[in-house]
């Protein structure tokens, strides 16, 4: 079997994929996505399958997009890229299939930005569509804060920064829920615990194995699929009504969660990408 | 064994080291990318971009 693994920084998480690779007598070839040229004309390649794992987005978007077009299985999908990549599709996609997810506006103007936070209620988290990691993540918690971080967003963000997404603040007491899906199963989760509001683990948000129960394994696989299935991770907040899907990631990051929930993650990840290099 | 590049600490790389992995100078802290692994060879680590993320 022909693998590829498009990336160009490695992480932890590289290192511990390329590993399982190679235990398992696999070889695989490594893409720099700094060093890749997309000769768009050229249809041919004798890939079974493409690992992406890229660290910038816009690069595993194209790179997969012209993959794909060329008949290359990867893993994930330009379709999942593409949806996870931006949290407006992200959030559209949850709609669509059902899957319970905070209530979003988006507006273009600072004008209506400040009409649909008002209109959610304070306080509302302001986010970028793009980006990853909780960076510039904004809870609004009154009007004065509101103009204030709409003004610098217009004067100061690239265009992507007028864009605005805003999300109602769900309050996680503390911690919310990443659940990891291969496939059609959830294979583990963890708790990531804080006392920011902010839990991501890249912010220093403690993990802590989480059940596998049968309502995070149903939310998450249908979040899975929602966005075209495969890799992902799943954010989930715990409410009153149940859970809800706060976002979906598609190159995830788990070195934090071996040890915490006892699962060889890359392990299940490397059999998935074997199974869909097997077609 | 690599160079620094910003203080010129000698940096020995460990057997499983990856090309394209960062690692930290043990002397001054500066994060660098492993360029070349025989032989040795390190140069600044690219800074985050805008996408960057999982």
């Amino acid at each position: 079997m022909r693998i590829g693994i498009l990336c160009s920084l490695v992480r932890k998480e590289e290192k511990l994929l390329f590993d399982a690779f190679r235990s398992r007598g696999l070889d695989f070839v490594r893409l720099d996505d700094r060093e890749v040229i997309l000769d768009l004309h050229q249809r041919q390649w004798d890939y079974d399958v493409i690992l992406e794992r890229c660290i910038n987005h816009s690069r595993a978007l194209h790179t997969l997009r012209y993959f794909n077009d060329c008949g290359v299985n990867t893993v994930n999908t330009y379709e999942v890229a593409s949806t996870c990549g931006d949290k407006l599709l992200t959030t559209l996609a949850l709609i669509r299939d059902e899957v319970p997810t905070p209530p979003v506006l988006v507006a273009h103007t600072p004008e209506s930005a400040l009409q649909a936070i008002e209109r959610l209620g304070y306080p509302v988290v302001l986010k970028p569509a793009v980006g990853s990691w909780g960076r510039l993540l904004s809870k609004v918690n009154d009007r004065e804060a509101a103009e204030a971080i709409l003004e610098h967003k217009e004067t100061l963000g690239s265009y992507h920064h007028s864009i605005f997404y805003i999300q109602k603040y769900v309050e996680k007491h503390g911690r919310d829920i990443r659940s990891f899906v291969v496939g059609d199963e959830t294979i583990c989760a963890i708790y990531r615990t804080s006392p920011h509001w902010i839990t991501n683990t890249a912010r220093g948000g403690v993990a802590t194995n989480c059940p596998v129960t049968r309502e995070v394994n149903e939310i998450s696989v249908r979040a899975a699929k929602a966005v075209g299935g495969g890799v992902v991770a799943i954010d989930l907040f715990e409410t009153p009504d149940g859970l809800m899907v706060n976002e979906v990631n598609y190159t995830m990051e788990f070195r934090n969660s071996i040890d915490t929930t006892g699962v060889d993650i890359p392990a299940r990840v490397v059999d998935y990408v074997v199974e869909v290099g097997r077609g | 064994m690599a160079l620094c590049t910003e203080c010129e600490a000698e940096i020995t790389l460990e057997s499983s080291t990856e090309v394209g992995e960062i690692i930290q100078c043990p002397d001054c802290g500066l994060d660098l990318e492993v360029i070349s692994v025989e032989p040795a060879e390190v140069a600044p680590a690219p800074e985050e971009e805008e996408d960057w993320g999982e």
